[in-house]
């Protein structure tokens, strides 16, 4: 955390986002962020988290609305073939997804 | 013309049912590129599904394609429903057909465009925070958000699963309302769904004759709450249109009351909290594997996805990391579970509101159409403009927006909220808006 973003300099608990949060963010969400992105990402999030704080004034709340479980049984239906299910993949073999190399 | 305003992402046509009779029999409707059509690509306005041709079409395009309304094309969007503005699309800005220097609103701004440009007789959006709303508004169209659980989402690509639905777009409030008769009602491929006759204290649910015959302009005795909060910093002239479209329904025998709604003062908030949580997750699935764009890469899986996923535009990646911050170790009380209070603070205050108003009137959006370009580096400003919106999905009601009249030439829209699954009566209030 740095002073640098946080633009009413109360500092704290206030969340600031620098370039190196909004890193780790992206490299958790597996994103890649072209040129620049990260820097101004880091001034926007700065703002909007700012915004987010007030979310501190709602008071702590139960849910009150009731919810209920919407089952059915476990029969065998008619779904996409496998060659329907494979049809969008960018690579397939023997009838499967290929998917990028492990390590 | 089609062209000039950049309406549809693909235009194909799939044919609807010739044999059949009823309000949509030989109509036109158009589709937002995030409800998934068989065999037409379905891109989400997204670099990343440019390519998707969907195996299956969503239940709400089986149903159009059944009562005999043919689709005419995908239209534009905000990639992944990510926007006010339709300025987010990987394809490019839609033009408002009113005004072509200025947006058509979003996310669903293909949708509304065609209706406003006279491409479809009918449009279906998608409405995670107003995305049907609001370019309806803008393009001074109708458009139905349906209480959550009405319409079925399965073939709709998820943002935020718990806050969206599918509703109509439409020239007319009757129009749009024929629409929703046939798009709603249970799917056992969409587990929300509910049958709103059989939901308990709901009232009167669907009225005989379907939500069409709801458009009679018969606002006699109805009760309007006008809740100020959805009115202060409101541009001058919305606010103007709006109380005189207001006072219409007045002189046609409806009652007015003033009303509060504190809570709503953090919809915003709490709103793109749980939404871009959510986002987070449901975007997960874009790794390159099953569909979409994938990029050559050479590292190990975990570069291979992040690589891939850069094919993101600037404001969907601004959303995954919001929500993931949100979610991660640290915040998520700061954040998500305050935001859950917020929403349930939300939906009761609609619940004690409507327990003396049939309906909440409000202006739809607090501004006039944004000029292209105009907000787009601007993030924090864009959500502020979905103010009046949002609420409405936290608190799963159904809305609509009609169009209240003019200012500078520019359309502004009246939103009608009613009690969940009280499409009926928003529906009627409204047809009375657009009858005066």
């Amino acid at each position: 955390m740095t002073d640098t973003s946080d633009p009413d300099g109360s500092g704290g608990d206030d969340p600031a986002v620098d370039v190196a949060e909004v890193e780790h963010v992206a490299e958790l969400a597996r994103v890649r962020l072209a040129e620049g992105e990260t820097a101004a990402f880091a001034d926007q999030f700065a703002e909007i988290l700012e915004y987010f704080e007030a979310l501190d004034e709602v008071p702590d709340l139960d849910r009150e609305e009731d919810l209920v479980n919407v089952m059915r049984e476990d029969e065998i239906e008619e779904g996409l073939t496998q060659e329907e299910a494979l049809s969008n993949a960018a690579e397939t073999e023997d009838g499967f997804f290929k998917g990028p190399k492990v390590s | 013309m089609a062209a000039d305003y950049n309406l549809f992402i693909t235009e194909e046509t799939i044919e609807g049912d010739p044999d059949t009779s009823g309000p949509l029999a030989g109509a036109t409707v158009a589709v937002k590129d995030n409800i998934s059509t068989a065999g037409v690509r379905t891109t989400c306005g997204s670099e990343m599904l440019a390519d998707y041709v969907p195996p299956y079409s969503a239940t709400v395009v089986e149903r159009l394609t059944d009562a005999g309304a043919t689709v005419v094309g995908k239209t534009n969007m905000d990639e992944f429903g990510m926007g006010t503005t339709t300025e987010t699309s990987a394809f490019g800005p839609t033009r408002n057909p009113v005004d072509p220097e200025r947006v058509p609103g979003g996310s669903s701004g293909g949708s509304a465009a065609a209706v406003a440009a006279g491409e479809a007789d009918v449009a279906l959006g998608s409405d995670t925070g107003g995305s049907v709303r609001c370019p309806a508004a803008f393009c001074g169209v109708v458009g139905i958000k349906p209480t959550y659980g009405l319409v079925s989402r399965y073939g709709l690509v998820a943002y935020a699963n718990s806050l969206e639905q599918i509703g109509p777009i439409a020239g007319t409030v009757e129009r749009a309302a024929e629409a929703l008769d046939v798009i709603a009602g249970p799917d056992p491929n969409d587990g929300t769904t509910r049958d709103p006759r059989e939901v308990e204290g709901v009232n009167p649910g669907v009225p005989e004759g379907g939500y069409a015959a709801a458009a009679d302009g018969d606002v006699d005795g109805l009760t309007v709450g006008v809740p100020t909060e959805l009115f202060d910093g409101a541009d001058e002239r919305v606010v103007e249109t709006v109380e005189a479209a207001i006072a219409d329904l007045e002189a046609q025998g409806a009652e007015t009351t003033e009303i509060s709604l504190p809570s709503v003062e953090h919809a915003v908030q709490a709103y793109y909290v749980i939404a871009t949580s959510e986002a987070s997750s449901n975007l997960a699935r874009f790794d390159g594997v099953r569909y979409g764009h994938r990029a050559d890469s050479e590292g190990n899986w975990n570069e291979s996805f992040a690589e891939t996923r850069e094919a993101f535009g600037a404001e969907v990646k601004r959303r995954i990391l919001l929500g993931t911050y949100a979610l991660s170790a640290g915040y998520h009380d700061k954040y998500y579970r305050k935001a859950q209070d917020a929403r349930e603070w939300v939906r009761r205050d609609f619940d004690d509101a409507f327990a003396d108003v049939d309906v909440i009137a409000s202006p739809t959006m607090p501004v006039l159409p944004f000029e292209l370009g105009e907000s787009l580096d601007d993030p924090l400003r864009m959500y502020l403009a979905d103010a009046n919106t949002t609420p409405v999905n936290l608190a799963n009601l159904p809305a609509i927006s009609v169009p209240a009249g003019e200012a500078d030439g520019l359309p502004v829209g009246l939103q009608l909220v009613g009690p969940k699954f009280d499409e009926a009566t928003v529906i009627r209030a409204a047809s009375a808006v657009e009858d005066r």
